[in-house]
């Protein structure tokens, strides 16, 4: 919403300059965006009389000008064309910013000649005028008169209109504000009646619900035309354009009341009767902008003898507007309900000035003033004879009173104030306060945002001052015991600190994705597909964040960083519900081009499953309980390199391993990525304990002993099938079993391997003799049969 | 006596000729051994008479044990020969490069939410979390926006096609959600925050189509604007770890809170780096204000005897402010060199020692 100082003034009584108006707005809430004030910059400027133009001595092209100023009588040098003696035109004095040059004048010679201020043309002023020439101004402007009033410059606030408010679309609503907090007074006149001279020929008629209430008039004998300069200016200083008479009238009350009007040209429409209301068939309309618009049975129509005339509250209809040859007019001043008005908004993308302004609701006692204000700027500004005012339908109530206890501003905002300062706010801001036990505060009829105590308390605290509000400290409480995170915000937080220490950098991408890549992700489902995305390719809830990590390594890679390591802990979605939504941890490494001197031939994908166990050990998941299964995992990981860890079969943890080639491909990628997913509330919960003690350690002053054996099994059974079958064979003993050599070629058969294994013995209590070595050797060599698996000769 | 002196003479200056270990061994055997030199004489010990026993005798221990010291002294002098040699031929090139390892990062958007928990913890606060896909009652109606009411439209939501029953979901566009479901499911009083993504259908320079937010909300029989004001002004200057900041609450308008406010705080733009506390500008931080009545009615709380306030602000907007971040879609991108220049060490987390980053 835009309006000019000058306009405020109309409504308010005041010396503040735009910048107090500001800060009194900002303090007041209304949220001032801009502030433009061409007064200021113009204000180095003023009116000038050239008295004596010459040649100069030592240039063609310039003179030499004796100029009476402001400042008194100047040798100014000028080479305008057009400069010559008895023009009347502007002076810049030295030290003055020019604006349209972007240059601050200094005193310096022009070719031998000092020149003692500048003669300006409309572009070095950003004013209009021809560029070629200075300006060339009315010769009864007395020297010395400021820039700023030669031009019109008026400043102008922009502020953004909270939807509660929409008597702020008014400048007349804004005035009473400021005049509450003590800017100025405010100029309120009560609003006569203009005497109807006959009876309307239009009569209206309501359906009571779309529109509750409609009030008009016809005015005949009318001239339209080109408005005043008084009422053109106003609306060019707001960026309004000025159209005629007849429809700037309606705009200026559109600003200044917040009430939006209409007029027909009665010789346009057909019949006698106006109806407003919703009808059963839909229809078109040829609207004020040019374009047609179908009317639906939502939207509220006004419509005469021939049909739809206009959408009410948002556009009016071309075949009804008035031109200049109009004579009669009919006034229209209804008031719509604002739910349908902003539906129509949505509906046929009309953001019109009225139906900003209805949506928002606006003050329904205007309906009558509304009519009255336009009659007689009609009369004054086009002639006429107005006839009496017809009214259908009834102005909806007004919100009921509030019962208000004073303290209750205390209460809620730590504000002391005495009562006589909360019933002044009040008053000014148009309650009735009625002071009793307690109060009784009637709300005034353009505050349909007023409900209760609480927005009283608004009311009286923004306009008394936020800023005399004590920061009064909480009283403390204990600080939690044990931390504030559940279980499950708790790990994610370890699981980003000990990733980012294993050299993944952590991401966070969008939680939507296009949906083509989410199907090869396991998700896809229509319902997750947003009916408004941003953009195609986000359209779908995620089921993974592999896809994004995935893409955005090999956007990385495209730039010539490939090899990166990105993580990311966030949800994913496998339905509408609150349960549907998951929290993952994922991780992804892309492949790496840069070699090195040492490291040839050693394998990322274990270096990913080393960070995978070492993570969930540090998120105190029992890593030695967790099955590893290859070949079940989700679609999109390479069947033969990938594997799921689970604590049973109903209870995946994580999917780790390389990514399937056609899903790479389907992503624009080449090369093997890797990477895994930890499905953070599928992890199981650290065993509750009573305390924080971790028992007492009993360690054995016994040496370990090792022992290394060598079996052969089918190529398919895997080693980690062999290491569990040695350690199931003495639980007690055998403290750790490690594959240290995978061996397959000469002296062992086709389709098996050798899996070399150093089993470690932890004695107890004794140091263990070699019968009893030689006995755990053969439990585990007979465990191992049970597998497949035989010694090695 | 000569005959003995020149003996050791003779074995010591074998001793110095000798020049590596087994030639040092040699001479010792040759000296010392069964059959050697010394040892022969000692055996002709015996043949002498016995009273020229004695002083033979200690004669050639001397002898033997000149040789010995001899030896020993030598035996080190070619054990350290030896050793500088084995370590002379074990150089290594240490100028080569070390096993390349990624330097890894915890991006600011979430270093910046564990700040901000970590400090309201401290004040007592627990963290409460809840869906990204939300109903229209969590997201608006509870939340007192009416049906159809233009602040709805400002929230630019991104909604689901609705089910079979004419029921559509949405994305929700703020957290406070997650303050009816608290509400709903517990009893007062409440000290929470809220951190999670929320969702506008927006996008610029200054807007994503996701961000991070978190809310704060405190209920009980007493709280008002003033403990507000105090809590947001008590986090500002802890989240910036300066002591001096000045903040400004200007009048606004949300349909949650009643009244409400908007929090700007002081700062100074010098070189295009944000210093909070001190200057001549004002930064809109948040937005705040007492929750409106409604709000608790429709959590079962009855306001007559309930009041409390509730704030929300931006995560990646405040880790742009407080780190220098310029684009916030950069926030998004996962971009390596970006997320290497603005991300922390997992170290970094926030403590009272050592402070927040």
């Amino acid at each position: 919403m835009k309006f000019s100082l000058n306009w405020l003034k109309d409504h308010l009584n005041t010396d503040a300059d735009i910048n107090a108006v500001a800060a009194a707005m900002t303090a007041a809430g209304l949220e001032v965006e801009d502030v433009t004030d061409p007064a200021k910059l113009l204000a180095p400027f003023s009116v000038a009389r050239i008295v004596e133009a010459a040649k100069h001595p030592n240039a063609d092209k310039l003179q030499v000008c004796q100029v009476d100023t402001i400042d008194g009588r100047k040798e100014i040098v000028c080479g305008a064309p057009n400069a010559r003696a008895g023009l009347t035109t502007i002076y810049a004095p030295i030290g003055a910013y020019v604006p349209g040059l972007d240059v601050t004048l200094v005193e310096k010679p022009v070719r031998g000649v000092v020149s003692n201020g500048m003669l300006c043309s409309g572009a070095e002023l950003l004013v209009e005028g021809d560029a070629a020439g200075i300006l060339e101004l009315s010769d009864d402007l007395a020297v010395g008169t400021p820039a700023a009033e030669v031009f019109g410059a008026v400043p102008v606030i922009d502020f953004e209109v909270t939807p509660n408010r929409p008597d702020w679309l008014g400048v007349h609503g804004i005035a009473r504000d400021l005049a509450a907090t003590g800017l100025g007074t405010f100029t309120e006149k009560t609003i006569p009646a203009v005497a109807g001279k006959f009876p309307s020929p239009i009569n209206i008629t309501v359906d009571g619900e779309a529109c509750p209430v409609f009030a008009g008039r016809v005015v005949r004998g009318v001239r339209n035309g080109p408005s005043p300069k008084w009422l053109q200016d106003k609306l060019t200083s707001i960026g309004l354009k000025p159209i005629s008479v007849l429809v700037d009238i309606t705009n200026y009350l559109s600003f200044d009341r917040a009430r939006p009007l209409h007029v027909y040209d009665v010789a346009k429409l057909s019949g006698t009767t106006i109806e407003a209301g919703l009808r059963t068939d839909t229809s078109e309309l040829l609207a004020l902008d040019g374009k047609t618009y179908a009317v639906s049975p939502e939207m509220i129509a006004i419509s005469d003898a021939s049909g739809v005339i206009g959408l009410g509250g948002v556009m009016g209809g071309e075949s009804t507007g008035v031109s200049d040859t109009t004579t009669d007019v009919f006034v229209e001043s209804a008031w719509f309900d604002p739910i349908r008005i902003a539906q129509t908004g949505r509906d046929t993308k009309i953001s019109s000035d009225a139906q900003y302004r209805f949506a928002r609701g606006i003050d329904p006692a205007s309906v009558v003033d509304g009519l009255e204000l336009a009659t007689q700027l009609i009369l004054d500004l086009c002639g006429g004879e107005p006839s009496e005012v017809v009214i259908a339908g009834q102005i909806p109530a007004g919100r009921p009173d509030v019962t208000f206890d004073p303290a209750y501003v205390g209460q809620l905002t730590g504000l002391t104030i005495t009562e006589d300062d909360t019933a002044r706010i009040l008053t000014a801001l148009g309650f009735g306060v009625t002071k009793g036990n307690p109060w009784t505060v009637t709300v005034p009829s353009w505050r349909r945002d007023v409900e209760g105590k609480a927005d009283l308390v608004e009311e009286v605290a923004r306009i008394y001052g936020f800023n005399h509000i004590p920061a009064t400290p909480l009283p403390p409480v204990a600080p939690q015991a044990g931390g504030v995170l559940t279980p499950v915000q708790s790990r994610a937080r370890t699981a980003r600190r000990a990733l980012a220490a294993y050299g993944y950098s952590e991401a966070a991408t969008w939680s939507f994705m296009r949906q083509n890549w989410a199907k090869l992700f396991g998700g896809g489902d229509d319902r997750l597909v947003l009916a408004n995305p941003i953009a195609s390719e986000l359209n779908c809830m995620r089921p993974s964040i592999l896809p994004n990590l995935l893409e955005a390594a090999g956007r990385n890679g495209a730039r010539g960083f490939d090899g990166v390591k990105l993580f990311e802990i966030g949800p994913v979605y496998q339905g509408l519900e609150p349960q549907d939504q998951k929290t993952t941890i994922t991780a992804i490494a892309a492949p790496s081009r840069t070699r090195h001197w040492e490291q040839a031939g050693q394998s990322t994908l274990f270096a990913l499953k080393s960070d995978l166990f070492a993570l969930l050990d540090d998120l105190n998941v029992p890593v030695a309980s967790l099955q590893l299964v290859q070949g079940q995992n989700a679609a999109h990981w390479h069947p033969g390199r990938s594997a799921r860890l689970q604590l049973g079969p109903k209870n995946i943890v994580a999917e780790f391993g390389e990514l399937h080639p056609s899903v790479l491909k389907a992503l624009d990628l080449d090369g093997a990525y890797i990477g895994f997913e930890i499905s953070l509330s599928n992890l199981p919960q650290p065993k509750a304990k009573s305390g924080k003690s971790k028992g007492a350690l009993s360690l054995s002053n016994l040496m370990p002993l090792s022992r290394d054996f060598a079996f052969v099994v089918e190529d398919t059974v895997s080693a980690d099938a062999v290491v569990k079958a040695i350690r199931s064979a003495d639980k007690l003993l055998i403290a750790d079993a490690a594959v240290f050599d995978i061996y397959q070629g000469k002296g062992v058969a086709e389709g098996q391997k050798s899996v070399a294994v150093e089993v470690k013995l932890q004695p107890t209590d004794k140091t263990l003799t070699d019968p009893e070595i030689e006995a755990v050797s053969a439990k585990i060599v007979a465990a191992a049969q049970k597998i497949g698996a035989t010694l090695r000769a | 006596m000569s005959e003995y002196a020149a003996l050791q003479s003779e074995i010591e200056a074998e001793i110095s000729a000798a020049s590596d270990l087994p030639a040092l061994e040699a001479v010792r055997l040759s000296a010392l051994g069964k059959t050697g030199r010394v040892s022969g004489l000692l055996k002709t010990l015996g043949t002498l008479p016995p009273e020229e026993r004695k002083a033979t005798g200690a004669a050639i221990n001397v002898v033997r044990d000149a040789v010995q010291s001899a030896l020993e002294a030598r035996k080190i002098v070619l054990e350290e020969a030896h050793l500088a040699q084995r370590l002379a031929s074990e150089r290594i090139d240490l100028s080569l490069p070390a096993a390349p390892r990624a330097k890894g990062g915890v991006h600011p958007t979430l270093q910046v939410l564990d700040e901000i928990i970590a400090i309201f913890a401290e004040m007592g606060f627990s963290v409460a979390e809840g869906p990204d896909i939300e109903d229209d009652f969590h997201n608006f109606t509870a939340l007192n926006f009416p049906e159809k009411h233009p602040a709805r439209e400002m929230h630019d939501t991104f909604f689901f096609n609705p089910d079979e029953n004419g029921v559509r979901k949405l994305l929700r566009t703020h957290t406070s959600p997650v303050q009816i479901r608290s509400m709903i499911a517990d009893k007062p009083p409440f000290r929470l925050i809220v951190p999670g993504r929320v969702f506008r259908n927006d996008s610029d320079q200054t807007h994503t189509p996701m961000f991070h937010q978190v809310e704060g909300l405190v209920i009980d029989k007493t709280a008002h604007m003033g403990h507000l004001k105090w809590v947001l002004e008590t986090f500002i200057s802890r989240f910036f770890e300066t002591g001096d900041v000045t903040t400004q609450f200007r009048p606004h308008h949300f349909p949650f809170t009643e009244p409400s406010a908007e929090m700007d705080v002081r700062c100074s733009w010098e070189k295009g780096e944000l210093k909070v506390g001190s200057g001549d500008s004002w930064l809109e931080i948040l937005g705040c204000g007492m929750v409106h009545p409604n709000v608790l009615k429709a959590c079962g709380i009855d306001p007559e005897e309930y009041q409390g306030f509730a704030w929300g602000m931006g995560v990646d907007r405040l880790a742009m402010l407080k780190y220098g971040v310029p684009d916030l879609r950069d926030m998004f991108a996962a971009d390596a060199r970006w997320l290497s220049h603005y991300g922390f060490s997992g170290f970094a987390a926030p403590n009272p020692a050592s402070g927040l980053s």
